[in-house]
């Protein structure tokens, strides 16, 4: 078995086959993670960049964990986003770097579309770490199998994304994925953080957090970004907090048995509870186990494709 | 020099048309138009059967880049490409380095026309609305005109503050020059780089509301009817400023505006792969857009065709989508799209098309009319309206290749022009 396209750019388009595979690829490598020695050699001899032009500590660690673990040498490129306005492009950066004859890229940009376009100027196998608020496909293929490893499957299940939708890199990927895997899909958050015409990706749209509680087996609850308060997309945390953090009372009031995601890192009691978050509906450790597991399983899948 | 032009098919607002005539020439004028004249003792004799014949076609909105970035555009090369795709004269936007503020800068720009390819494309300057384009002081409009600038624009940038536009549009009639406005709000779609709707929603790319246009344009139309100013609303894209326009036009006579081919052609989902020459400002839009321009060129709302040709060089638009700048080229397709996605479908005749792309810029801008008449000047169109060819950008003129339509199948396709007593054959 091996997947379908050569890159992982996004999850948009994936097969259901696709997303399976990588799945199960990942159990088998989770299994690996329990063990003393968690190395496997799979990809020794293979070269992986991991280049970063945001600064993503989180994201960064996962993969490199996830690289080293498959025995591939290592090496880490940091830059501004702000270096590739002024100094050298993308493509001349890519070039430079795949002269010194690497195997696999890891790219996090801010650009959406930089994957893709990445893929278009070198050769080597892309992986896209996030490309602004586009895609960030490992990110939600660790979603789906944190999703799976908790209910055993997806189908049908009420996944709700909650907050700012318009400028997350987790929500399409999540979206695609959930959607190929047979999920229902909702989001909520205010008004202003909700893109146009996301219901025609077949998502519905809450307003009221006790609507998507109550609806949801799974609320996946983002990083509301601080920074963004200056273009008054909401009036003030203050008032966020009220109307869309996801608290204990609330869910024990509306939903007991509800699972809680985060993709982190948690603005503890902004957008979620801190006593949700460590509480037992929470599975936010488990993913970022999985995701190290997850990302095995892609690096392992593209690196081995023939 | 004596040219004759056999088999012609006169289309023109102002000439009747009675079946194919052949035009001879002689140096600059037209000497006789008639069937069967003989080809003898001509210098040059052309076959024009299943061609069209027009009053010249001018593009008025069109990045020349020079000066200032002549690695996009030159006048030369601008102008090469303008015969090319059939035009026998263009406008020049005044978003150079230095800006078009300045008689000087005018009078050496029309003089530069001159000189490039032996002048057979008329360079028609716009000047500035504000100094340096920068939305603060009033240009020095009355010395621009007399030093040949056709119109007034800060295109690239949209004249923000009000009471500035007000004034401007008070000041420009004085020289019987329209105010062509480049409409976009500053805050609406900031930063945005799309159309805003489910295309950019799935590709996550900031987006720029339609509204961006249409807020503008609604705030440009009230103000123009305060001050009876002649207004021209650039590039147009969207639904609602069509419907503004609509409501107006009736009322306010000295309002116009125009479309550019891209914009009636192709919908935001060009953008699906991130191609950085479907990014252009204002964006493209959606298939009900695309209805209502189309309509609105049909029902005479939408006076003109404007390229907004915008050169940017290969390694400008090879990054990512959101660092890209905003253009694309258009000179060399924009007869191949007009009659591919208007005269075929039905949406215009071959005689409006004329007179989007001819009479109404020159009426607008206050130009002297071209027509094919013994005794007149030659200035000349030449149009294939039924064949099929392939857009090639390797093969434009233009210094710059940035087009999204590489590879596209049109019908319809310039032959050729004529002006100041020379021929230009397309390639
Ligand atoms: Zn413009």
């Amino acid at each position: 078995m091996s997947l379908e396209n050569r890159h992982l750019l996004g999850l948009e388009g994936v097969s259901k086959n696709d997303i399976q595979l990588i799945l199960d690829t990942a159990e088998t490598f989770r299994e690996v993670l329990e063990r003393p020695i968690k190395k496997v050699p799979t990809l020794q001899g293979k070269t992986i960049v991991n280049l970063f032009f945001e600064s993503s500590t989180r994201t960064r660690i996962s993969f490199e964990l996830a690289e080293r673990r498959l025995s591939a040498d290592v090496v880490n490129f940091s830059a501004d986003m702000s270096s590739l306005k002024k100094g050298e492009t993308l493509k001349d950066t890519a070039r430079n770097i795949e002269a010194m004859k690497i195997d696999m890229v890891v790219m996090r940009h801010g650009a959406p579309g930089a994957a893709l376009f990445l893929s278009k100027v070198i050769n080597s196998v892309i992986i896209n770490a996030g490309d602004g608020s586009h895609e960030h496909p490992t990110q939600a293929l660790l979603d789906l199998y944190s999703i799976r490893e908790k209910y055993n499957h997806i189908e049908g299940l009420n996944v709700c994304i909650v907050g700012d939708i318009s400028h997350s890199r987790v929500a399409l990927s999540n979206i695609h994925g959930l959607k190929t895997m047979g999920a229902n899909i909702a989001v909520c958050g205010p008004a202003t953080l909700i893109p146009r015409e996301l219901d025609r990706l077949g998502v519905k749209i809450f307003n009221r957090i006790d609507e998507a509680i109550e609806w949801a087996n799974v609320l996946n609850v983002l990083r509301i970004q601080l920074e963004r308060q200056d273009k008054s997309f909401f009036p003030s945390l203050g008032e966020y907090r009220k109307y869309f953090a996801v608290t204990k009372d609330k869910i024990q009031k509306i939903n007991k048995n509800i699972t809680i995601m985060h993709p982190g890192p948690i603005n503890r009691d902004v957008e979620l509870s801190a006593d949700l978050a460590d509480g037992e509906h929470s599975i936010i450790l488990q993913q970022v186990l999985n995701g190290v597991a997850v990302r095995m399983a892609v690096l392992y899948l593209l690196g081995t494709r023939s | 020099m004596k040219h004759l032009l056999k088999n012609c098919m006169i289309i023109d607002p102002e000439v009747q048309n009675n079946g194919p005539v052949d035009i001879l020439i002689v140096n600059e004028t037209i000497e006789k138009i008639g069937a069967g004249i003989a080809d003898l003792k001509m210098d040059n004799v052309i076959d024009m059967q299943g061609y069209i014949v027009a009053p010249g076609f001018i593009d008025m909105h069109v990045h020349l880049r020079e000066p200032g970035f002549e690695h996009k555009e030159t006048i030369e090369s601008g102008t090469l490409a303008a015969a090319n795709g059939g035009f026998t004269a263009v406008c020049c936007m005044p978003n150079t380095n230095p800006s078009i503020d300045d008689q000087s800068l005018v009078k050496w720009i029309i003089q530069k026309g001159k000189e490039s390819n032996n002048g057979i494309v008329d360079v028609f300057p716009i000047g500035t609305i504000t100094k340096a384009r920068e939305g603060k002081e009033l240009s020095l409009m009355m010395e621009l005109a007399d030093a040949g600038a056709v119109a007034f624009s800060d295109d690239g940038s949209s004249v923000q503050n009000s009471e500035l536009l007000r004034r401007a549009m008070e000041y420009s009639s004085m020289s019987n020059k329209p105010i062509i406005q480049h409409a976009e709000d500053p805050f609406l779609g900031k930063g945005g780089a799309m159309n805003e709707g489910f295309e950019s929603t799935r590709l996550g790319i900031s987006p720029i509301p339609s509204i961006t246009e249409s807020s503008v344009i609604a705030r440009d139309l009230i103000i123009a009817g305060y001050t009876n100013a002649a207004y021209h609303a650039a590039h147009i894209s969207c639904r609602e400023s069509v419907e503004l326009i609509k409501n107006t036009k009736n009322k306010m006579q000295k309002i116009s505006c125009e479309v550019t081919p891209h914009h009636f052609t192709l919908t935001d989902e060009a953008v699906r792969n991130f191609d950085t020459n479907t990014k252009m400002n204002p964006p493209l839009r959606t298939k009900d857009d695309i209805i209502a321009l189309k309509e609105g060129l049909r029902d005479g709302i939408i006076d003109v065709i404007a390229t907004d040709h915008a050169p940017h060089s290969f390694d400008e638009k090879e990054v990512e989508f959101l660092f890209a700048p905003f253009g694309i080229v258009g000179l060399e397709t924009a007869i191949g799209l007009s009659i591919t996605e208007l005269v075929v479908t039905g949406y215009l005749t071959l005689m409006q098309l004329v007179e989007k792309f001819s009479v109404n810029p020159r009426k607008i801008l206050h130009l002297p009319q071209v027509t094919i008449r013994e005794g007149e000047l030659a200035n000349l169109t030449i149009i294939s309206p039924e064949t099929e060819w392939i857009v090639q950008v390797d093969k434009f003129k233009s210094q710059s290749k940035n087009s999204p339509f590489n590879n596209y199948k049109l019908k319809g396709k310039p032959i050729g022009i004529f002006n100041h007593g020379r021929i230009y054959l397309s390639s």
